[in-house]
């Protein structure tokens, strides 16, 4: 199968400062993937030259096989592109927008109407369609951005953060959208929020100070935090010494960190010894003294633990 | 040639989306009338034609075409649309013409307005209508010149008031180039070679061949070259700006 988005040693180089620094990656058909990193890791600058709008330093990226710098147009033709902020022209409706949009990308007039259709109702647009869109929420704004991407039905889309700016519900539906069109399409999708990751995205690529740092699936990626496998257990505060020897002593606890809650409530996180499965054990040995506990279930963040990790001493760099 | 004309067709009813295009009309003519009646003494000179009319046009193009053209492609920087226009299966030259026809169409519009005047002359007396056309024709070719000037420099920055004034700037000194009073002014220094060229790439002279009827093939032939080199400006600063 052929790699459908192709990012071949991209540099970028504003002036002195480097934004994107040699990043290599590729995209199949079915995949998703999901381009995470801090604000000014060069995640916009990556989609900016993967769409062909700046011209890399050095490297190369081509588009469903069409290099972006020598085969523009077909590479254009294949691709929606949503870009950051979704930029649209203020004074347009996105009735017209799209209209625009369709015509120029050459739809044939009968396929042209029912495309924009789709795409109004796809992104649930209908009862703005008419309206100008500089009197539109910024919600209904990106979701403009994103009919107009998604309009000519591409193989190939490239979104940078297209839930920003939504709420949670339609967070939820534009994650709905993507995952429904996913198995035709190659898509990248950068955003700085993790559960998105997990929600939609079929591998993970950290990029940092304009360097990938990390690439495989969300899953994996996990793997490689110390709080994967780990657990959290919700008990009263004045049990928590009680609770803290008991499972320090055990061989398969590494460690154990832990956090203040509300009502007078503790949260341990209690982290296994690499590749270990500690649920039974934990649930045993705390279930022997009465110990109030609240809850016990896995800790979910190991992603975002990882990608603190590895994006913090970057942040720290930048502000030294 | 199907995203040109649908470039120009979003950009030309973008005129229209707001009320700027009937202010722009409304102070066009209403300068224009004023500048030929009180300036130019129209009606005390007593002939029937046009003359004082388009002799103004240079002039008044100056600053009507810069306040069309620096929006083209400033604004567009600006509002960050331009990585969506740049991104769509648009060819740069069709993005470049198309958006410099609708603003060309435009001031052809606001030009062809000016058809009272027209009337008027035509009822004072018999003015040579042939020579009249040949200044609609001089004034048009004139105000493309301007414009594709102004897009190229538009290209250039994402501010309009500094496209503006750059287009200004640029636009007097390939008009006032010919201008009687420079030339006079430099032809003390330099010899008849280097008058001539200055002519040669200077819109008055040209302008000023047309306006009193001859339609001369090198002088339409300069206007097509003006908006050609400008345009083909307009594509190189577009490209230059992927470096980012
Ligand atoms: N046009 C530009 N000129 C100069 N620096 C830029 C430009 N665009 C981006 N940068 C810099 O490049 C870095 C990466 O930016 P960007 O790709 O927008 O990051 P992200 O999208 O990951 O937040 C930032 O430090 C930013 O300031
Ligand atoms: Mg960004």
């Amino acid at each position: 199968m052929t790699d459908m988005i192709v990012a071949d040693h991209l540099v970028k180089d504003f002036g002195q400062k480097r934004a994107v620094d040699n990043v290599s990656l590729t995209v199949k058909r079915g995949e998703v993937l999901g381009f995470l990193g801090p604000n000014g890791a060069g995640k916009s600058t990556t989609m900016k030259m993967l769409t062909g709008f700046l011209r890399p330093s050095a490297g190369r990226a081509s588009i469903a096989g069409y290099d972006v710098a020598t085969a523009a147009m077909s590479a254009r033709k294949v691709l929606g592109y949503l870009p950051e902020g979704a930029p649209l022209y203020p004074d347009m409706t996105p009735w017209s927008l799209l209209h625009f949009c369709a015509e120029v990308r050459n739809l044939p007039s009968d396929l042209r109407q029912k495309r924009i259709i789709e795409s109004i109702e796809r992104t649930n647009l209908q009862s703005v369609v008419m309206q100008p869109i500089d009197t539109l929420s910024k919600g209904f704004k990106r979701r403009v951005g994103l009919a107009q991407a998604l309009l000519h039905d591409p193989e190939v889309l490239i979104l940078d953060e297209p839930t920003d700016g939504l709420d949670p519900n339609q967070k939820h539906e534009v994650r709905e959208l993507i995952r429904e069109i996913a198995p035709n399409k190659a898509i990248i999708i950068s955003t700085h929020i993790l559960e998105e990751v997990d929600a939609i995205c079929s591998r993970a690529v950290i990029i940092a100070d304009g360097k990938v740092i990390a690439d495989g699936a969300p899953g994996q990626l996990a793997e490689r935090s110390p709080l994967f496998n780990a657990l959290s257990v919700v008990l009263p505060n004045e049990k928590v010494s009680q609770a803290l020897s008991i499972l320090e002593a055990q061989d398969q606890v590494q460690e154990v960190r832990s956090q203040t809650l509300a009502d007078g409530l503790i949260k341990l996180i209690v982290v296994p010894v690499r590749g270990k499965l500690i649920l039974s054990i934990v649930t045993n040995c705390l279930s022997e003294e009465k110990l109030d506990i609240v809850s016990i279930r896995p800790e979910a963040t190991a992603l975002e633990d990882l990608f603190r990790q590895l994006t913090v001493s970057s942040d720290k760099r930048e502000a030294a | 040639m199907g995203a040109l004309y649908t470039v120009a067709k979003r950009e030309f009813a973008g005129y229209f989306a707001t009320p700027i295009a009937a202010i722009f009309l409304v102070i066009f003519l209403a300068v224009s009338a004023a500048f030929t009646f009180f300036v130019g003494y129209f009606l005390e000179r007593g002939n029937a034609d046009l003359q004082v009319f388009f002799n103004f046009h240079p002039w008044l193009y100056l600053f009507f075409a810069p306040a069309l053209s620096m929006r083209l492609w400033a604004e567009e920087r600006r509002q960050g649309t331009i990585e969506l226009f740049l991104t769509l299966p648009i060819p740069l030259w069709a993005a470049v013409l198309g958006k410099f026809l609708a603003a060309w169409l435009f001031l052809g519009l606001a030009l062809s307005l000016t058809f009272p005047m027209w009337m008027t002359v035509n009822i004072l007396g018999q003015p040579d209508n042939g020579v009249i056309l040949a200044s609609y024709l001089a004034s048009f070719l004139m105000a493309g010149g301007y414009l594709a000037i102004g897009s190229c420099l538009s290209a250039a920055t994402k501010n309009q008031v500094i496209a503006f004034v750059l287009t200004v700037t640029v636009a007097f000194i390939f008009t006032a180039g010919g201008a009687g009073f420079l030339t006079d002014l430099i032809s003390e220094f330099v010899g008849k070679a280097v008058l001539d060229t200055i002519a040669d790439i200077s819109i008055l002279p040209h302008f000023n061949q047309i306006v009193k009827g001859v339609i001369a093939f090198k002088d339409l032939v300069y206007f097509i070259a003006l908006i050609a080199a400008w345009l083909l400006a307009a594509m190189a600063v577009i490209d230059y700006k992927k470096a980012g």
